[in-house]
């Protein structure tokens, strides 16, 4: 009976033992470290393509995007964080066009699904790769994707 | 068990008072908004009624107004440490009902994710058991371990917890060029890091007397409860949903299914350790047979399932997840009933922890590993 709980109490102190060897022998090997420094390390701290920051409307040099207005993307949004305000202009054909005149997006609402950009017919949405999405004021997370005066790009399906 | 009840014959005689005590909704054990009401007699808890619906949200009720590509954000935040699973089980569900066959490269990749997800889950599940039982380090190092699996999430799906990477008909986008060498290189770092588990914790004398014989749930009950995964597995009761009817890629691998007899905490743990060595044998015998081909087929643009009722179950992290949906012809189905793991999990608490201590209590929900925005839906 003695025996045994001798047995058992220097069992459990080896048990014990084995389990604060692991731990000790990280302190030894600090190459097993592998925090970052985050606010230090911004500079290179860059996200992959296919990370989901925000959704963007990329924007070529002649400051023309391939967004049609369709409305696919606010259909497909399942949180209604797409709104799209459409207008109507005179093409150089003299008929009337329905073009886009505000992609708004609220990134406050947004679940980061991707569908509006799976479902875009034209390729005009991309994720972007920021992420420091932090803001005093909430009016600032709804956002104009189209950049003020874009047109739309040459050669894009309506 | 024995002990602890001639104990509570002997309180008994001393006239303790019987009082109700409310374990959360805020308390660190439960892991999230659980309300557990206790009736406990000193120390010994009598009775333990759960109390749900701090997160509901309606998920259920929210997916009969959107269409089937929507749900799939929504399903992922059910049981968020196994957000993959859920999707696919949706997926797999659209697939069927429209009898569409996917790429075998999708197959693939979807059953790689999926043991992925069920790595990240289960040592995420791990360091918070070690540190409901008192042990810090766990928590470190379950995490540290975690963050790589996380990272290589992010680099293919783009985010690193609710991924919404499962779509009806494929994946969202190709896997990052990356992508096999990274879990290759995790694999042989995490097979060098596990034995470090069993050291840590596995052999440790407090952790082996907190749960050794505590909460001893038998193979009827677990039956009889619904208490699948890990936890079902633990009692003796053959639930993987993979070996039963198994979905993607999982007729292509070879894998044990890991069963412990006894049914106690101690049982429902040594599982799950052994389910993640059983996770990295099916990853190596993917990772390298990834088919060419497309990550999607094309689907139409407005996804309606003919009418009629459909089930499909998958086996999430904690158990099996179902998906039945009853649909009526329409883009949005008629009703969508989940059948989420962990409320099945939940509902055997009373009976596996009456006549424990309160301590004991936490030892019981951390192995039962609830999540509970799972539960409440």
């Amino acid at each position: 009976m003695i025996k045994e709980y001798f047995k058992d109490v220097f069992s459990g102190i080896a048990s014990l033992l084995r389990g604060m060897k692991v731990t000790l022998s990280y302190f030894v090997r600090p190459s097993t470290i592998i925090t970052q420094k985050y606010p230090e390390n911004r500079a290179e701290l860059k996200m992959f393509e296919a990370f989901r920051g925000e959704v963007v409307m990329p924007h070529n040099e002649n400051n023309e995007h391939k967004c049609t207005g369709c409305g696919i993307c606010e259909i497909n949004c399942p949180n209604g964080s797409i709104e799209i305000i459409s207008k109507f202009e005179v093409g150089e054909d003299g008929k009337k066009r329905k073009v886009i005149d505000q992609h708004i997006y609220r990134l406050a609402m947004c679940t980061f699904c991707g569908l509006c950009i799976k479902t875009c017919p034209s390729n005009a949405l991309a994720w972007g790769q920021e992420f420091e999405h932090a803001v005093f004021d909430r009016t600032k997370l709804t956002k104009v994707l189209n950049q003020e005066g874009s047109t739309v790009q040459k050669g894009v399906k309506e | 068990m024995e002990q602890t009840t001639t104990k509570r014959e002997d309180i008994s005689s001393i006239d303790y008072q019987e009082f109700v005590i409310n374990m959360g909704p805020q308390h660190p054990s439960t892991h999230g908004v659980l309300r557990l009401m206790l009736k406990l007699k000193g120390e010994i808890v009598e009775v333990v009624q759960p109390h749900c619906g701090y997160i509901h949200r309606g998920i259920e009720k929210m997916c009969e107004h959107i269409t089937y590509p929507q749900t799939i954000h929504l399903t992922d935040r059910l049981d968020y440490l196994s957000a993959h699973m859920n999707n696919e089980a949706v997926c797999l569900l659209v697939e069927n009902a429209l009898q569409i066959e996917v790429p075998e490269r999708v197959k693939y990749i979807r059953t790689i994710l999926d043991e992925l997800t069920r790595l990240a889950s289960h040592q995420l599940w791990w360091c918070a058991f070690g540190m409901d039982m008192g042990a810090l380090t766990t928590f470190f190092y379950g995490l540290r371990d975690r963050e790589k699996i996380l990272d290589i999430f992010e680099k293919t799906t783009g985010s690193r917890l609710i991924q919404s990477f499962n779509v009806p008909g494929g994946l969202m986008n190709d896997i990052h060029k990356d992508f096999q060498k990274e879990v290759k290189e995790f694999i042989k770092y995490f097979r060098k890091i596990l034995p470090e588990y069993d050291q840590l914790l596995t052999g440790n004398v407090i952790f082996q007397q907190r749960t050794k014989d505590i909460g001893i749930l038998t193979k009827e009950d677990a039956i009889n409860f619904g208490v699948t995964g890990p936890s079902g597995r633990g009692s003796g009761f053959s639930c993987d949903v993979r070996k039963i009817a198994p979905y993607s890629a999982y007729p292509y691998v070879k894998f044990e299914e890991k069963l412990q007899t006894k049914g106690d905490t101690f049982s429902r743990y040594m599982v799950r350790m052994h389910e993640m060595w059983e996770s990295m044998n099916i990853l190596e015998q993917l990772i390298d047979n990834i088919p060419e081909g497309t990550h999607a087929v094309k689907m139409k643009p407005i996804i309606k399932l003919p009418e009629g009722e459909y089930y499909q179950r998958v086996e999430a992290s904690r158990g099996e997840f179902g998906v039945h949906v009853i649909s009526d012809g329409n883009k949005t189905p008629y009703r969508f009933k989940l059948r989420s793991p962990n409320f099945m999990n939940l509902s055997v608490m009373h009976h596996i922890s009456r006549n424990h201590k309160i301590a004991d209590l936490i030892a019981i929900s951390g192995s039962l590993d609830l999540v509970i925005p799972d539960i409440d839906r």
